[in-house]
């Protein structure tokens, strides 16, 4: 079944021909070539594909496209505010070598952002380690991501975002 | 040089912000004009004999583009994948050596093994067509119970290894350990299991091929960790495709841990048909193919004995090992449980005799292969599992029988029993460090304090020694390995003075676009923004063997370093024309030629252009341009040593593990950047515990399906499940490399197995408990209180 | 995934009718359980029917006896309700460790407990709480709603609108859950309500139980120490590479206990 979609990513108004069946994060990555969003498995676990719609964060590889019809979608592309400024959440990760292969990196900034947001800038270690449960990655050992998510947490409150 | 962005400084990943705003790009990501997409039936059963397959209807379904079968591939004459390192066992013959073909011809003997491969315009419609392919399989029993993979009458894998044995290897002398333990005063023994693991790194493996019909010359992506070899086994062994006409591609690669080294089927198939469907192909793993087919780690079944003196003196050790090689013998398989395992058996200890009795068998799994330490965690949990039972056995501190074991500094170089000869090393300060940093002397009030809330609270040590920065061609070479293990790098200048380095090595997440770029500013004081890292692309790079075995720093940083000596070696001579003095008194420091005892001097940058534009230049003594090649074949293996103490807390009720904390202190030789080799540490540390608490790759032993084949059952380690870790350093620089430089990569997973569980054991001895294998889940923990109650009761 | 029509209903009684006479079509709540399941291949349904674009659906309402929540509401909205927190500490903290955030963000209530999958959560606090399951044709009591693995005494073409959950005395949940997948591997909800005690376990069997001797026991004496010596047969339990079923049974009694303690803080 081909289905018409539009939504807006980024803060661009995209569209494209779906079928009922294409996941969001397919729609991301094949029509609009966004590959920054990743799929790291199959049973809705990994993480890897977490994207922010209409302000929840969600996975995209458990999503119809049809699903965010009418939604506005942010994902990792969308974060910096401009080409040489990171937001606080990307530069934290990089002060704090929150990431290696860079693979999971993607859904664990989204998830990351929306932590804390979701706990009012205010985040502890256990906090930020629990909710970071459904989001795996191999190469950190976590240890520095919490790091980062810890110092990201104040940075984001005086960012203003 | 530690401030700034030289060698020993904290310098931020350049390669980070490409990452960190979905600009990275990996094998998935690639935009391929009217790409195909394939997709790969596999068996559903362990082991069975292929009656036959049609593919009629599933030709004829919307979007297929083509089937291929293993009768395609014998057609076209396509060798199978091979096993590159020979091992002799103690007879003098070579390993057996089984046909591993690139898809399953009459036999599959896994679940997962290749079986068809569908081109379609889309994966869903690949996926449809799959679902139409008839195969009519006869099941035969299957062989998936290591232990007793060598029995008499257990399922035959393969016609050309009767028993199921690859090799019956064995190192040291027999004999003189038996003698040793007839004069022992305490001998202690342990049986263990190594338990099976999924590397899982985050991106599934993937490939893409295109051919072009003009020039007839392939180019392959893969996640691959070494795409020269990846290359190298196509083209001489598999696919005849010349090297010349074969560019391999390993872009981004999400995370290795040894799973991308090998040479797979589906990579092979995808470059293969890419010529015959005449359009690019791509084809990426589900990741329940890759816990299918990724090739596993570890898995050994081994009985250890380690003989004392009355004091707690080594005398002998003597250890036999069950290896499993899966299915099939993938590309490093046979050396990991043979050369990286039983040649580490000295551990840090004087243990003066040692004979290790190695048997590899084939069964009905996917292939086992190097996976993040390969074969030396294998080591360390026998080592330091028998150690730590020895000291309860002898009533001694467990750090203090480690000490009076140690290899004392003086002693270096050491030449272990067991063939290496460690090159440099000081254990005891490292030991005193982690017991400092670990608050080992305050523990006993902190496992009453936890007996108090009814918790059983416990301590482990593991002193680790590693063999890596792989290796010595001329070592590995007799030892039967089928490559070299130097590595290459390239510097080119350009006119306008930035620089280009291409290396041999692959970043898979290691960092070396930025400590690789840090050994050139050190060195060459060029500033890091003109620095290029290039790796991963047999077009560009000089031939590389890769990225594995803790590596990248020791033999390719090495091999850049060998390449700015060349460099500034060539600047010396044109700057002394450039400044009209003799050569012999040029020095290079601080990215200048100065003439010596003198003000005279020539930026490295100006000489660069000088070698470009060389109007005024001594061409007659030096060639035009700036442009260096060097290759570098370590003396040695490099030797990193280290402690890990981890101390555990075990609710009795649920049988749950929690690791309340984790110490690591390592000596790595010099450090170039120590953000990243803490992030190396860490990693591996979390690798290390999922082993001993969690992962575990299980098949059902009746049918060999693999039941924990997703993450819903295959337990990978979060971010719960651990605290912050502690770390320090001691360091002894290796004496045979230009930086000093050992390995980091592999450490942390290496130590922490025999850490935690030694933590373990020592948590529940207090209920008489002296063996628990691993994983150390709540299941297993449970289980066995219960039965230490239920001999209790007795 | 198999191709399928899809539809996005805007009313209860559309996607009632759109349901009607189509026997392969399915609907779709929160989707956390559905789109995985056909991913992986496991379902070929002809139509699925999206309930999410159905606002009447959503949302929580509490008096002082019970709170009524629709069966869209997602759990995180469940997890942080003033009106579930003040009401039913319990439900709202059980809500709060289902799956991942992200799962929470998307999962709803009347998903969960329309799919009756044996690990999911709210099934224990649905029959713990001796929940009331309104749907577009009636109304089930919790008692015989949970009839076994993937099964509920919904028919076709029915879908639950709300539930409505009493305001117990007291009530706690504890759950201990699978290492790997995160589900659970047995949860024990704990009720002191004004029926009585009711003790509901999900995880450990096909799918959600009462456990009569606990609640006979803490009937009389609401305490941990009431229930430390009762045994759970581990007869009919499930059994995995995680928790054999004797040891699920014997996680049932220390989930319990400790939800009993919890219930009593």
């Amino acid at each position: 079944m081909t289905l018409s979609v539009a939504m807006t990513v980024n803060g661009k108004a995209v569209s494209g021909k779906v079928e009922a069946r294409t996941l969001l994060v397919q729609f991301l990555r094949e029509n609009l070539g966004m590959t920054g969003t990743h799929v790291g498995c199959d049973t809705s676990q990994c993480g890897a594909c977490v994207v922010d719609v209409d302000g929840k964060s969600v996975k995209s590889c458990t999503m119809l496209a049809v699903q965010a019809e009418g939604t506005k979608v942010t994902t990792i592309e969308g974060l910096a505010p401009s080409a040489d400024k990171l937001h606080p959440m990307q530069e934290a990760f990089r002060d704090n070598h929150a990431l290696q292969c860079g693979f999971c990196t993607p859904g664990m900034v989204m998830s990351a952002i929306d932590m804390v947001k979701r706990n009012n800038y205010q985040l502890d270690e256990a906090t930020v380690r629990r909710e970071l449960e459904g989001n795996l990655c191999r190469c950190t050992g976590y240890h520095n991501i919490v790091k980062a998510i810890l110092a990201a947490a104040p940075a984001m409150k005086s960012a203003g975002v | 040089m530690t401030a700034g962005t030289g060698i020993g400084a904290r310098v931020l990943r350049r390669e980070d912000k490409r990452f960190l705003t979905g600009t990275g790009r990996y094998v998935d990501d690639l935009p391929l004009a009217r790409a195909t997409y394939a997709y790969f039936l596999r068996s559903p059963h362990a082991h069975a004999k292929i009656k036959s397959i049609d593919t009629a209807k599933a030709k004829a379904m919307p979007g297929v583009v083509e089937i291929f079968t293993g009768k395609d591939t014998a057609d076209a004459k396509m060798g199978g994948l091979i096993c590159g390192w020979v091992v002799k066992d103690k007879n003098g013959e070579p390993h057996k050596a089984p046909a591993h073909p690139v898809m399953a011809l009459d036999t599959v003997r896994y679940v997962g093994d290749t079986v068809a491969m569908i081109v379609a315009n889309s994966i869903d419609e690949a996926k449809d067509a799959a679902e139409a392919i008839k195969v009519d399989y006869e099941v035969k029993p299957a062989n998936v119970d290591l232990a007793h993979a060598l029995d008499k009458g257990a399922p035959q894998v393969h016609p050309e290894a009767p028993g199921n044995l690859i090799y019956d290897w064995e190192i040291g002398v027999k004999a003189d350990v038996d003698a040793a333990f007839a004069k022992a005063a305490h001998v202690t023994k342990l049986d263990v299991v190594n338990n099976r693991l999924i590397p899982n790194a985050m991106e599934p493996r993937a490939a893409a091929a295109e051919y072009d019909k003009g020039t007839g010359n392939y180019t392959l992506w893969s996640t691959s960790q070494n795409p020269h070899v990846l290359r190298l086994i196509l083209s001489a062994f598999v696919l005849g495709i010349p090297e010349h006409k074969l560019r391999v591609v390993a872009p981004d690669v999400g995370g290795g841990f040894g799973s991308k080294i090998f040479c797979y089927n589906e990579e092979t198939m995808v470059c293969w048909a890419a010529s015959r469907v005449g359009r690019p192909i791509k084809w990426t793993a589900e990741r329940s193919e890759s816990f299918m087919t990724d090739a596993h780690g570890r898995d050994h079944v081994t009985h250890a004995e380690l003989a004392m003196d009355k004091d707690g003196k080594f005398l002998a050790l003597k250890v036999e090992t069950i290896a499993n090689m899966g299915a099939y013998l993938s590309t490093f398989s046979t050396a990991v449980p043979t050369y990286l395992y039983a040649t580490l058996l000295a551990g840090q200890y004087t243990t003066p005799l040692i004979y290790a009795n190695v048997k590899a068998a084939v069964t009905h799994t996917a292939p086992v292969d190097a996976y993040r330490g390969a074969g030396r965690p294998e080591a360390t949990f026998v080592i330091e599992s028998i150690v730590s039972k020895a000291a309860v056995e002898m009533k001694m501190d467990t750090a203090e029988l480690r000490r009076k074991n140690f290899i004392p500094k003086e002693a270096f170089p050491y030449q272990t029993p067991v063939a290496l000869q460690y090159d440099s090393g000081n254990y005891p300060p490292i030991i005193d460090e982690a017991i400092k940093i670990s608050g080992y002397k305050d523990f006993e009030s902190r496992r009453a304090e936890a007996k108090s809330r009814g918790k059983l609270r416990g301590i482990g040590f593991s002193s680790y020694i590693e063999a890596c920065g792989l290796a010595p061609s001329n070592v590995v070479g007799s030892l039967g390995a089928g490559v070299g293990q130097w590595e290459s790098a390239q510097i080119k200048f350009n006119p306008t003075g930035n620089v280009q380095v291409m290396t041999g090595a692959h970043s898979h997440g290691q960092g070396h676009e930025t400590t690789f770029a840090q050994l050139i500013h050190d060195r060459l004081g060029v500033p890091m923004d003109q620095i290029e890292i290039v790796h991963g692309d047999t077009s560009t790079t000089p031939f590389g063997m890769g990225t594995y075995g803790s590596r990248s720093l020791a033999v390719g940083g090495s091999a850049i370093m060998k390449a700015t000596d060349k460099i500034i070696a060539k600047g010396k001579k044109v700057a002394a024309h450039l400044m009209e003095a003799d050569v012999a008194d040029v020095e290079f420091e601080n990215g200048s030629f100065k003439v010596a005892g003198t003000d005279k001097s020539v930026p490295l940058g100006q000489v660069v252009f000088a070698a470009y534009v060389p109007h005024n230049y001594p061409l007659a003594e030096v060639e035009p341009g700036m442009d260096e090649n060097a290759f570098y074949d370590p003396a040695n293996f490099v030797y990193p040593s280290g402690t890990q103490i981890c101390e555990v807390e075990i609710d009795p009720d649920t049988g749950k593990v929690e690791v309340i904390a984790h110490t690591a202190v390592d000596d790595f030789g010099n450090i170039i950047n120590p953000m990243i080799v803490e992030g190396q540490v860490h990693g591996g540390i979390v690798q290390g515990v999922g082993q001993a608490l969690f992962e575990n790759a299980v098949y059902d032993k009746g049918t060999g399906q693999l039941i924990s084949g997703s993450y819903m059952d295959y337990t990978m380690p979060r971010a719960d499940n651990f605290p912050s870790f502690k770390l320090g350093y001691k360091t002894t620089p290796c004496p045979h490399n230009p930086l000093g430089v050992k390995g980091c990569g592999e450490a942390g997973a290496i130590a922490a197995p025999a850490a935690v569980m030694n933590a373990v054991r020592d948590a529940l001895a207090p209920l008489g408990i002296k063996h628990v294998e691993m994983p150390a889940t709540p299941l297993n923990i449970w289980q066995t209180i219960q039965g230490a109650h239920g001999v209790a009761a007795e | 995934m198999y191709d399928f029509a899809y539809h996005r209903p805007k009313t209860l009684a559309d996607a009632v009718a759109t349901l009607k006479g189509k026997d392969e079509a399915r609907p779709m709540s929160g989707g956390m359980t559905l789109i995985p399941t056909l991913k992986q291949r496991l379902a070929k349904p002809s139509d699925v029917v999206d309930l999410g674009g159905i606002k009447e659906l959503a949302g929580i309402k509490a008096d002082a006896s019970s709170v009524t929540i629709g069966a869209m509401t997602k759990h995180y909205d469940v997890s942080v309700s003033p009106d579930v927190k003040k009401t039913i500490p319990a439900l709202a903290e059980l809500a709060g460790h289902i799956g991942d955030p992200a799962v929470r963000n998307r999962g709803t209530i009347g998903g969960s407990v329309a799919n009756s999958d044996p690990a999911a959560d709210y099934p224990a606090a649905v029959v713990a709480l001796n929940a009331t399951i309104t749907t577009n044709t009636g109304k089930h009591a919790a008692d015989g709603f949970f009839k076994g693995l993937f099964e509920t005494a919904l028919k076709d073409g029915e879908l639950i609108t709300s539930i409505t959950f009493p305001k117990p005395e007291k009530a706690a949940y504890m759950k201990f859950p699978n290492p790997a997948s995160r589900y659970a591997m047995v949860g024990v909800f704990v009720a002191k309500t004004k029926d009585g005690v009711r003790v509901a376990v999900t995880g450990a069997g096909s799918a959600v139980f009462r456990v009569k001797a606990m609640e006979d026991a803490l009937a009389k004496n609401f305490t941990s120490a009431a229930i430390k010596d009762i045994k759970i047969p581990s007869k009919d339990l499930n059994s995995d590479i995680h928790g054999s079923a004797e040891y699920r049974a014997h996680l049932v009694g220390v989930m319990a206990r400790r939800a009993v303690d919890a219930a009593n803080k």
